[in-house]
């Protein structure tokens, strides 16, 4: 057996960091506070004093510099990986993200690419304001060339990270704020991939898919749970951890066995990235359909005032009203 | 597209060779316009005819694995890193043998053997991003330096100010130079600038010197540009230029430029920068038949290149579906 070690989410990210800078010499963090004091969320920490200033640098507060920057490493051959302190703060990047990074293969027919990670805390339920709790995922899924990849736990977290900094492609890689430090699973030691645009089948059921990513994990199996302990529904639950590229076979094959869906994101409902899942689903499974495809998402509003976050929120009840819904159509 | 139709460097003078990369330019946009005119060049194409001295200078002082960032307006400094004037041709017109089969057109002029890394549509974005590739020089001891082209409205952008503040923290090998041709597109830039030189009254706040030089001036901006370069690739650190110079045409295609004082475009015409310095050559003892003979070769090589790029056939429909992923293809599910 090799050494497993009980980690958070915020630790296996270290873990894969650490690994990434070990394992290649063209690997750079860049960002603000990410050396000498180790990310405003501890994600970095430790490393500037292993690697040196060279390979972990404190950049300026400056989000389209970073990213700018870090897409000129990544055409001239290094891997950079860039930390946006709040995925709030992304909208400063759009430019360098959408117009740059994303299209550099397109536009010089594959001579050059930009292949580097933007990493990104991100979601709400921290009692952060807005603009620091906000999910804006499906700006990314609508841009082509860019992979989105979000963990929802620490084993994911880890591998996935060094798959995506191994990608050709630039990737933006979402951590659930809320659940950096909220459990810890087993990690092993070593540096391993889970391979990108690969969901994942978290438990099995037959009466309902239920489908999320990142932070809405934790409120979809604990709803999963309820549904089986107190309405003998067995729930299978889908956790996309890529919605770029999408695994459009995993959905559609648990889609055709439970007949029923019900997506789940923090994200604002409207042009969500739920409502994508929804007409894939009735794109590829209209005929093994027995009820509407239902999303429980956040309100068309910006991120509410703290007092109100928790009201906010899509929660555990919900998703189990919703799956009881769906069920009972 | 096996003929060169670049018939730089033949002259072993560096005067010469100047005079020659001057020509180029000046002669493949002249054709440009006119192609445009009749139909054959595609989208929008921005000429810096006028401007050559700047791109002229630079390209002979560069080091082959040298990078430039270029913007929109960028025929010239891709030319003027030896690409051939063919695919370049080809590209405008968006033909199947262009620099990038078509695809990329007049804004996004790019190739990878010349170290000319972009040419970029944004104004401003190619600031961080060629502090980016000089960050990997510096960590790498390449001894590589990026230069990177603009025009003196990007220095109003934000990403003006974090790149230079970026470069000059890390003490970058990069060469920013600024062609202030004294409009942005349409509005003088002294309309709009808290200050008389956009880019060298910044200089200051990045703790860098202040240089203005004549653009118009090809053995200035040569001179420069080697000292700069040499600066950079000796590790002092980042340089930022700004360059006089006027722009003989409108901004684009769509404007006629009619929103400059006639005065003024006689006098900066009476400034062109190649007469000007074929008159010195002439005065420094080069030959009439020597000069005539590089105005003679660059014009065949251009009719050339015209000929070349009309018989290249459009590119197949399928290029615009190609390339937005490594594995060469655009479907975003797995």
């Amino acid at each position: 057996m090799p050494d497993m070690a009980k980690l958070t989410i915020a630790q296996a990210l270290n873990q894969a960091l650490e690994a990434a800078l070990m394992e290649d010499s063209a690997v750079v963090i860049l960002g603000e506070d990410v050396g000498k004091d180790g990310g405003v969320f501890r994600i970095t920490d430790g490393l500037f004093e292993k690697f040196g200033g060279d390979r972990v640098i404190d950049t300026p507060l400056a989000e389209s510099g970073i990213v700018g920057t870090s897409v000129g490493l990544a055409m001239a051959g290094m891997k950079p990986v860039a930390e946006i302190q709040f995925f709030g703060f992304i909208y400063e990047t759009m430019d360098q993200i959408a117009s740059q990074a994303a299209r550099v293969r397109f536009r010089s027919l594959g001579r050059y690419s930009a292949p580097m990670v933007i990493r990104a805390p991100f979601g709400g339920g921290v009692k952060a304001p807005e603009i620091h709790s906000d999910s804006l995922e499906a700006l990314f899924t609508h841009t082509p060339g860019i992979k989105v990849v979000v963990p929802s736990n620490p084993y994911d977290a880890k591998g996935l990270l060094l798959s995506a900094i191994d990608d050709p492609d630039p990737v933006l890689f979402l951590e659930p704020m809320r659940l950096y430090r909220a459990f810890r699973d087993e990690v092993p030691e070593e540096a391993y991939r889970v391979p990108l645009g690969k969901a994942s089948v978290v438990r099995e059921g037959t009466d309902v898919t239920l489908i999320g990513w990142g932070p809405s994990m934790a409120l979809v199996l604990a709803a999963a749970d309820e549904l089986v302990a107190q309405y003998d529904i067995a729930p299978e639950v889908v956790d996309l951890r890529t919605l770029t590229p999408l695994d459009e076979e995993t959905i559609v094959t648990s889609v055709q066995k439970t007949q029923r869906a019900v997506v789940v994101h923090e994200a604002v409902r409207t042009s969500g990235f739920g409502g994508e899942i929804a007409a894939l689903i009735q794109e590829k499974a209209f005929l093994y359909l027995e009820a509407p495809v239902l999303r429980v998402t956040g309100y068309d509003t910006p991120y509410p005032m703290t007092m109100f976050e928790d009201l906010w929120l899509p929660d555990t009840s919900q998703v189990v009203t919703a799956a009881l819904s769906s069920v009972r159509f | 597209m096996t003929q060169t139709t670049t018939p730089q460097l033949v002259e072993t003078d560096v005067r010469l060779r100047l005079f020659e990369r001057m020509v180029i330019l000046r002669r493949f946009e002249k054709r440009v316009y006119d192609l445009f005119l009749q139909g054959f060049v595609k989208g929008t194409s921005h000429l810096s005819i006028g401007q050559e001295a700047i791109a002229a200078g630079f390209g002979e002082a560069m080091r082959s694995d040298d990078w430039t960032f270029a913007t929109y307006r960028g025929h010239a400094h891709t030319l003027s890193r030896g690409v051939d004037m063919a695919p370049v041709m080809a590209e405008l017109m968006g033909r199947a043998g262009g620099l990038m089969a078509g695809k990329g057109g007049s804004m996004h002029l790019t190739s990878v053997e010349h170290g000319m890394m972009g040419s970029y549509a944004i104004v401003g974005a190619h600031l961080p991003i060629a502090v980016g590739a000089a960050f990997s020089a510096k960590y790498r001891k390449s001894g590589q330096v990026a230069v990177c082209f603009f025009g003196d409205g990007t220095t109003n952008i934000g990403a003006f100010h974090e790149a230079l503040n970026f470069a000059a923290v890390y003490r970058l090998p990069v060469v920013f130079v600024c062609e202030n041709n004294l409009y942005m597109e349409y509005t003088a830039i002294h309309d709009v600038t808290a200050v008389e030189h956009p880019a060298a009254d910044r200089a200051a706040a990045y703790g860098l010197e202040r240089i203005i030089v004549d653009g118009n001036d090809v053995s200035e901006m040569y001179r420069i540009a080697q000292a700069r370069l040499t600066r950079a690739r000796d590790g002092y650190g980042p340089s930022l230029i700004e360059a006089l110079t006027y722009r003989h045409n409108g901004h684009s295609r769509a404007d006629p430029g009619k929103y400059r004082p006639d005065a003024e475009v006689a006098a900066w015409m009476e400034r062109d920068p190649i007469p000007a310095y074929r008159e010195r050559l002439e005065r420094e003892g080069v030959t009439t038949q020597a000069l005539d003979a590089i105005e003679e070769r660059v014009s065949i090589a251009v009719d050339r290149a015209t000929e070349s790029a009309k018989a290249s056939p459009p590119p197949p429909a399928e290029a615009a579906y190609r390339d937005v992923w490594s594995d060469g293809g655009w479907q975003w599910r797995s």
